[in-house]
């Protein structure tokens, strides 16, 4: 008996000692003041100008600082490396400049660094990727040590929003000398944190910048370490963040935040995010003869879906329905408009006045979201339209819009987080080959809005093309999606509709 | 032998050839990666820019020469996503997916092979059955699946092992398992297989009558002739695991080529993909070459033929 407790006993002590070894202790990020977080995608630069990823706006967010900042809590722009700036006519600013700021590497900044990257990165011949930042500045001149002016290529008034959070500004002497790759590879900033360790693609190590200027309407930062790490597959992130591993995820998918939101540790918000959905109907019969031409039966679609209970039961969180073709927040948008209530008798009657009394049949297409696609089809056949779903890949679905064989679409558009309405209704009402509306009228007064300084002037004209749209049915807009986020219940940490998290504004509970 | 040596090699010449030409063409139909590179809210102007940028507008056939004209000088090209060279992409990388593929390996030949020979030895006993269901289990088990459960259990319910990523040895453990694992059910039950048959043959029985002692009869004389198929289907298990670590390193975060290539493929990153298809190719026919080689030095028939 004794021989046989020895042995278990020693079996025992080589259990736990093995335990031992292989237990990792779970990383505290409250308790060594490092915020641990993660995402799936592999960025390849840090270079913001030569990314199309939101994860490199959200690194730039952090270690850059643009001319201006918008306020995410009022909208409302302010003087970031700017320290004051001027409309003189409707397609040049003339912007004064903070003095002593540094960038991370000492470098001091002042005009010269300003109309560099701005003449650098508007210059088409350096290829930054994406053209609509940079492609409506003229140029950028020095007008003294701190004053800068710049100069458009047309009346550009959404020119503040990208002035705030699109356009950061680089030290032109260290920039000039490491090109984008060095600069990828290490980014300088004048930023609240500065990048202290960089794997491509793999990891990124964030340090507060302690010299961070005060007077910066971003705050100061408050969290010592920020530790970014790729983990492609959700669920090993989710498993993560539930031992510790990791104090902060976003993107995680409804069913996945339903199960996190249960643990006690862990809190998740279902933030509501500037991405947009509708569903397109080919009133300009681009694919030939179809129902969508006659308004009534336009009218009867949008009175036939329940948005509401889409937008509560399927997408959840702060997801709300929208009556306009804009997202709420976004200049311009307006929501007073024709509002279509469901109301599937109203729809029937719709139908049958437009000489449908039987319904239609019609292809749905979609490349997103299928089981909010498959709620609409099934809205749509109560009412007797039979819609079949046909979902594609974004790439193929992009072909065939194009190439008018798409007749019904439930399509979706996130603005780039630009809170502007110009960068939606500009696009999908100026005749090229996403424009199923073809109305001229709509067409002249968005152009209206979108180069046009005076702000009630712009107001006015959007809310006029809103209106028609609506109207006129061209499009159902449907509701906003949301973002979940799934973070530590030891971090204050506040999430905004353009999704990208401001770790500069996050401190420890 | 020589010769057989050749023919081998000109076939896994061959082989690469065919790989390269056939996975350039299918990954080039898969998707425009100039859309893939712009990202899904790109306005048209900006996609063409960039097909024009990254010279994607080209004929296939033009790309693809231009592609092994210059791979045959040792240039694999550039990643558009991350503008590096692919080869300096996949040399960072490929050394963790060997590290993790031998791990792998060491850990289905150290499982499957005591449990072939133990359910060879007690046939139909209980031990053969437990032997069996493991080995079942093993086949079964998708080994992405094994893996997340492994994941729950012994990351996040024990928190006994690193969930994510390759910093320490300690994050290879789990992946290698279920790496491993997978690919040992053959492994144990070619072993078993090739144990019954040596072992009722008659120089085992004339072993035994000479009184040799069964240790010896058994690793001497009996696993060293069972072992030979073994050995040819380890190799080529080992170039299936490298396949098998795309999956195993996209669920653990093990930053590998096998990460590498499941995200280029979601990029439309066609140069990166193209050239691991490559490697993972040769790595596979060299394995199979090996194990042949490796065969013919311990089976003297082999040898003679």
């Amino acid at each position: 008996m004794n021989q046989i407790s020895l042995k278990h006993l020693k079996i025992g002590a080589l259990l736990v000692a093995f335990t031992m070894i292989l237990s990792i202790p779970a990383l505290a990020g409250k308790k060594d003041d490092t915020l641990y977080f993660s995402w799936k995608k592999e960025l390849e630069t840090l270079d913001r100008y030569y990314n199309t990823a939101r994860e490199g706006m959200v690194v730039s967010r952090q270690i850059c600082d643009d001319l201006l900042y918008r306020d995410p809590d009022t909208n409302e722009y302010k003087p970031l490396l700017a320290k004051s700036y001027k409309w003189l006519d409707t397609t040049s600013m003339e912007f004064e400049l903070r003095q002593g700021i540094k960038f991370h590497n000492g470098e001091k900044f002042d005009a010269d660094d300003v109309v560099y990257t701005l003449n650098f990165m508007s210059n088409p011949d350096n290829k930054v990727l994406v053209q609509r930042n940079v492609n409506w500045i003229e140029k950028a001149e020095k007008l003294g040590p701190y004053r800068v002016k710049l100069y458009l290529k047309k009346p550009f008034p959404s020119a503040l929003e990208y002035l705030a959070g699109n356009l950061p500004i680089y030290p032109n002497e260290y920039y000039a000398e490491v090109g984008t790759k060095g600069f990828g590879l290490k980014p300088v900033g004048t930023g609240p944190y500065k990048v202290v360790e960089h794997e491509i693609g793999r990891k990124i190590v964030f340090e507060k910048n302690e010299d961070y200027f005060k007077e910066s309407p971003k705050g100061r930062p408050a969290i010592q370490r920020l530790v970014q790490r790729t983990i492609p597959e959700i669920t090993t992130m989710s498993a993560e963040l539930i031992t510790g591993g990791l104090d902060w995820i976003y993107m995680v998918p409804m069913d996945q935040a339903e199960q996190m939101a249960k643990r006690k540790n862990l809190k998740v918000v279902k933030a509501e995010s500037m991405r947009v959905g509708w569903l397109v109907m080919d009133a300009a019969a681009r694919t030939g003869e179809n129902p969508f031409q006659k308004l009534k039966v336009r009218q009867a679609v949008a009175h036939a879906i329940d948005r509401v209970s889409i937008s509560r039961n399927l997408v959840g969180g702060q997801s709300r329905v929208i009556h306009s073709h804009c997202f709420p927040s976004q200049f311009g948008c307006t929501d007073d408009v024709k509002k279509y209530e469901f109301d599937p008798a109203r729809a029937k009657s719709l139908l049958a006045e437009a000489g449908y009394p039987d319904g239609f049949e019609i292809d749905l297409h979609g490349y997103r979201n299928r089981p909010y696609g498959e709620a609409m089809i099934s809205y749509l056949r109560d009412v007797g339209i039979k819609a079949n779903l046909k979902y594609l890949k974004y790439s193929a679905l992009r072909e065939k819009v194009y190439g008018n064989k798409v007749s019904f679409n439930f399509t979706t558009w996130g603005s780039y987080g630009v809170n502007d309405i110009s960068n939606i209704t500009g696009r999908f009402y100026n005749f090229t080959d996403v424009d199923f509306a073809r109305d001229e009228e709509v067409r002249d007064l968005l152009a209206q809005g979108d180069t046009t300084i005076d702000l009630s002037q712009r107001r006015t004209v959007y809310k006029k093309a809103l209106q028609k749209i609506a109207e006129k049915a061209y499009v159902l807009p449907l509701f906003t999606w949301v973002a979940n986020y799934a973070y530590t219940k030891d971090l204050d940490f506040k999430a905004y509709p353009d999704a990208v998290p401001r770790f500069f504004l996050a401190k420890w509970k | 032998m020589l010769i057989y040596i050749g023919k081998r090699i000109i076939m896994a010449f061959l082989v690469a050839v065919a790989v390269s030409f056939i996975s350039f063409m299918i990954l080039n139909l898969s998707g425009d990666p100039a859309i893939a590179l712009a990202g899904a809210d790109a306005s048209p102007e900006e996609i063409e820019f960039i097909r024009e940028t990254y010279g994607l507008d080209r004929p296939i056939l033009v790309q693809y020469i231009e592609w092994v004209s210059r791979a045959l000088q040792g240039n694999f090209g550039e990643s558009p996503y991350f503008n590096m060279p692919v080869k300096d992409l996949v040399g960072d990388r490929i050394s963790v997916t060997l590290i993790l593929g031998v791990c792998a390996f060491a850990f289905a030949v150290c499982l499957a092979i005591p449990l072939g020979v133990i359910a060879a030895i007690r046939p139909n006993t209980w031990i053969d059955r437990t032997a069996l269901t493991i080995s079942v289990f093993g086949q079964a088990l998708p080994n992405f699946f094994f893996g997340l459960i492994m994941i729950i259990v012994f990351g996040v319910m024990l928190q006994w092992l690193p969930i994510s990523g390759d910093d320490t040895w300690q994050h290879f453990i789990m992946p290698a398992v279920a790496l491993g694992y997978y690919a040992s059910p053959s492994l144990m039950r070619l072993t078993r297989t090739g144990m019954l048959e040596v072992l009722s043959s008659d120089y085992i029985r004339t072993a035994k009558a000479k009184g040799l002692k069964s240790g010896r009869v058994l690793f001497k004389h009996a696993l060293r002739n069972a072992i030979i198929p073994v050995v040819s289907l380890g190799f080529v298990q080992f170039g299936y695991m490298l396949g098998g670590a795309f999956i195993i390193e996209y669920v653990f975060a093990v930053n590998g080529i096998g990460f590498l290539a499941i995200q280029s493929i979601q990029r439309a990153d066609l140069p990166v993909v193209q050239v691991i298809v490559l490697l993972l190719s040769i790595i596979y026919v060299s394995m199979t070459l090996l194990g042949d080689i490796i065969n013919a030095f311990l089976d003297p028939r082999i040898r003679a033929n």
